[in-house]
């Protein structure tokens, strides 16, 4: 197979603004002849469905919470970036495209990345017509706050909740749609299986998780808005209900998933206090501009902090980044925090943690001062591991945050699957092999309000609007599948709980495909994964039946999936033998431990083919070409 | 502080919305002071299963206390005693060995029980498809700083745009009126410049909506604001009535 990204040719500044011009249009009147289904009603599935029915074509959309306002872009709290320049501090499309690309060590495409930052400007005029209350100066105008990585003031926010602000904006927009009649809403309702008729996406299976029923719904074209896979770890940063399987699916069905070892793990997160751990916490990076941080320079040191003296304390930050310090980017500050702890020099329970300390910061400016700047972080952190960081070093420890691998997708955002489209984290377009902060709610919007409601009528009038209906055998069989699927783990009443696999599974990824990968890692985990899914499939026990309410199969459907999708993400880890933004084998490090990229032979986009069960998927390569950036080596000393 | 507790639970079975439903006792020990409130429920489901019984069943997503889902009320009070407190934030060193705790779903007219734990609030959803957005379709925005809008009036307005939709007020509610979360909303946008033009009509359909969904009215007792997990003021429902007389009252 030959990928064809469609990336339109002249000058990158151009290049969006002629496309748009030479991609077909659907005439008004016939757009309602037109039906999509949009799965995932975050940032990119909300703002799509929206744009879509406003367009005039007839909307599906489908969520598996209870209502489309709980997706897990809710939870995002820094900000969203944007090209506004209005501090005049010397930002433009350009820089903002230059950063992005950058900040994913140059495993983008540069005119997806270019794209991103031109509509960027368009996302905060549209949020703000919608009554999203970012936060303003005094005279009334837009304030801006800078954010990791960058050099100029662009990150829009609203209060620590503006992925929530921005996630209500789109949920306001797709309710008014859903009043309107132009959406059906599905809650409650998750993805089991795509429908591919003659090559192309038509529809989806779906099981109704309040009665159990699995049903088929067809429609002209699908979009896929639903996340990343970061629970592949089990324990991460995202919501409980985050999961592959509607992107894996659709892999299975042809669809090619590009850099699935691509996963960012965040530096400053509350430690796991116990086996009982459902999920991670995520604390502002902000912290790290006061606090410093240390491990005790002996191993098994148990004391409480402030018995240990100054001079038995690492500052390992501080001492191996002398000139970032503390605000070392985030790849860095995890896999350094991982080095002390594998070392035996973590702290707290389980020696999986490193202090973050105010104490120096609260004699030099006073506790008020403190109080202001991070009361509201403080108090979490009290509430959750009632500890007081004003007396005593909060603990830290990295954790999975975001994915930036996901469903391979052309310059329209269409999978190779024509007909399936797949926006915001699902893709795997816009990151690299690394997201800068307050990146992913931009792209979530980019895609759904500004990109997607303009490339689908694309295809549309190029496709000859071939109907297909829920009668077709296609559906038949996928609804089959669905079914004997659904049997099957109910009938095998084994002994293990699905959690238990799940957390099984989660380990062997954290140890072997985690913050810093090897070959002979990645080795131990390509043998266990399949003893574990066979043994899932013999052991498993889901209690209850289909036609009801029953939380254990939904999970058990998810984490089969994942038990799957985790052998192709460490074959795409064991695959790519450089380091590159969070993807960082051991083996390949520059002298100083910085990750160390190999542009002559893995500067392309890995795109995975399934091939059946237990066949190995085939690699096939988009090669990137970068016609404006010039290659570089990041460095941070 | 002893690092584990043995707890008595009374919690709320029932099979589906057409059950009558009960309470079970279930012996809980062994559960860490440090795990969350649902994390207590996790561990005891995983008990459950392994002797064959269901687990308990009840929503929850994001565990941060920002999505909303996570519903219940505990010994009496929606989200535990802990104010400014989602379920999912409240931590098992909160209680005493030896505690019994009572949980239950959201109680509510208006949010049927689906199982367990598990009620369904879309009743919420429609009162927002009634009115809660501005009518405003993608692309022609004008810039984002076209408009100025004062700091004080878009502080406020974020106060009220933080309610995160979880149903504590109505659960708290002995009406259970939905008061406390379509004021929110009718503020949000009623203080800003870009709700303006709507601002009439979108009070009048969302209380009528309200009102149709099955949810009480208000007779000022303020539980609501006391259980809300975003401590939302209840001056957004004076601010709200306000709004809702004005707009029955005078004319354009």
């Amino acid at each position: 197979m030959k990928l064809n990204s469609k990336i339109p040719s002249g000058p990158i500044e151009k290049k969006w603004e002629e496309h748009k011009f030479e991609l077909k249009l659907v005439n008004p009147a016939n757009k309602r002849k037109y039906s999509v289904i949009v799965v995932g009603t975050g940032l990119a599935g909300a703002s799509a469905s929206a744009s879509l029915a406003e367009l005039g074509y007839k909307v599906k959309t489908f969520c598996f919470q209870d209502s489309p306002r709980r997706a897990h872009s809710i939870a995002a709290q820094g900000g969203i970036n944007a090209a506004k320049n209005y501090k005049n501090d010397g930002d433009s499309v350009y820089r903002l495209f230059y950063d992005t690309i950058k900040g994913g060590d140059f495993r983008a495409r540069e005119a997806n990345v270019y794209r991103l930052a031109e509509v960027s400007v368009n996302i905060i005029d549209q949020c703000v017509a919608q009554g999203v209350p970012f936060a303003r100066e005094y005279g009334g105008y837009l304030s801006n706050r800078s954010f990791g990585g960058a050099l100029v003031s662009r990150t829009f926010y609203a209060r620590g909740q503006t992925g929530q602000q921005l996630l209500l904006g789109a949920y306001s927009a797709l309710s008014r749609q859903i009043g309107l009649g132009a959406v059906e809403m599905y809650p409650r309702t998750e993805m089991l299986d795509l429908v591919v008729v003659d090559g192309h996406a038509k529809g989806i299976v779906t099981r109704n998780l309040v009665t159990g029923k699995i049903e088929a719904h067809a429609a002209d074209a699908v979009v896929l808005a639903t996340g990343g896979y970061g629970n592949v770890f089990f324990l991460s940063t995202n919501a409980m209900g985050c999961n592959v399987t509607a992107t894996y699916r659709a892999y299975k069905k042809g669809a090619l998933f590009g850099n699935p070892c691509f996963t960012q793990i965040h530096p400053t997160c509350i430690p796991v206090s116990g086996d009982y751990q459902s999920k991670l916490t995520l604390m502002s990076e902000s912290l790290r501009n006061d606090g410093r941080i240390w491990v005790p320079k002996k191993k098994g040191d148990t004391r409480p902090p402030h018995e240990i003296p100054e001079d038995e304390r690492d500052y390992y930050l501080e001492r191996k980044y002398p000139s970032y310090g503390n605000l070392a980017p985030r790849d860095i500050s995890s896999r350094s925090a991982k080095e002390v702890c594998d070392e035996g020099r973590g702290v707290g329970p389980g020696g999986l943690g490193v202090y973050l300390d105010f104490s120096d910061a609260i004699k030099r400016l006073g506790e008020d001062v403190i109080r202001d700047r991070y009361g509201n972080l403080f108090d979490m952190y009290q509430r959750i591991t009632n500890e007081n960081p004003y007396k005593v070093p909060m603990r830290i420890y990295p954790a999975v945050h975001y994915t930036m691998g996901g469903l391979w997708v052309d310059y329209n955002l269409m999978s190779n699957l024509p007909g399936l489209h797949v926006i915001g984290e699902a893709n795997f377009s816009d990151h690299g092999a690394n997201r800068l902060g307050a990146s992913a709610l931009m792209q979530g919007l980019a895609d759904g309000y500004f990109i997607l409601p303009y490339t689908i009528g694309d295809y549309f009038a190029n496709s000859g609007g071939k109907k297909v209906s829920t009668d077709h055998p296609e559906f038949k069989k996928a609804l089959e599948d669905a079914e004997t699927r659904t049997k099957k783990f109910l009938s095998i009443n084994g002994k293990r709980t699905v959690d238990s696999f799940h957390k099984e599974l989660g380990k062997i990824m954290w140890d072997y495909c985690g913050m810093a990968r090897n070959k002979a890692g990645l080795q131990i985990a390509l043998k266990r994964i399949p003893e574990i899914r066979a043994e899932f499939w013999e052991n498993v026990k889901v209690l209850g039946s289909n036609e009801e309410v029953n939380v254990s199969l939904e999970k058990a459907g998810r984490v089969a999936d994942f038990l799957e999708f985790a052998e192709l993400m460490c074959i795409d880890a064991l695959n790519r033998e450089e380091s590159c933004g969070g993807h960082f084998r051991t083996e390949y490090q520059t002298e100083d431990g910085e990750a160390k990229r190999n542009d002559e032979k893995f500067c392309y986009v890995s795109a995975w083919q399934y091939n059946g069960e237990g066949k190995k998927p085939t690699e096939i390569k988009e090669e990137l070409v970068f016609e404006n950036v010039k290659l570089t080596q990041r460095s941070y000393k | 502080m002893a690092e584990m507790l043995h707890l008595k639970l009374k919690v709320w079975r029932q099979k589906n919305a057409n059950d009558k439903g009960h309470f079970e006792e279930i012996d809980a020990p062994n559960i860490s002071v440090h795990a969350s409130f649902l994390e207590m429920l996790d561990i005891v489901n995983e008990r459950l299963e392994q002797e064959g019984k269901e687990p308990i069943a009840f929503d929850h997503d994001c565990r941060e206390g920002i999505c909303g889902m996570c519903s219940m009320v505990i010994n009496g009070r929606p989200h535990g005693h802990l104010a400014g407190t989602t379920t999912c934030q409240l931590h098992m060193h909160n209680f005493q060995s030896g505690d019994t705790i009572v949980i239950e779903p959201w109680r509510a007219k208006a949010f049927p029980v689906l199982k367990d734990l598990m009620v369904d609030r879309s009743a919420f959803d429609y009162i927002m498809q009634a009115g809660g957005f501005i009518s405003v379709n993608t692309g022609g925005a004008p810039d984002a700083n076209a408009i100025p809008i004062p700091k004080v009036k878009a502080d406020l307005a974020m106060d009220a745009a933080a309610c995160i939709g979880c149903g504590a007020c109505v659960a708290a509610c002995k009406n259970a009126s939905a008061m406390l979360f379509v004021a929110a909303k009718v503020s949000q946008f009623a203080l800003l410049p870009q709700g303006q033009v709507e601002r009439k009509e979108r009070v009048k359909k969302m209380l009528a909506a309200m009102d149709e969904a099955g949810f009480g009215n208000c007779t000022n007792q303020y539980e609501c604001e006391a259980a809300c997990p975003k401590e939302i003021s209840v001056g957004f429902i004076a601010r709200m009535n306000k709004e809702y007389l004005n707009a029955v009252t005078s004319s354009d």
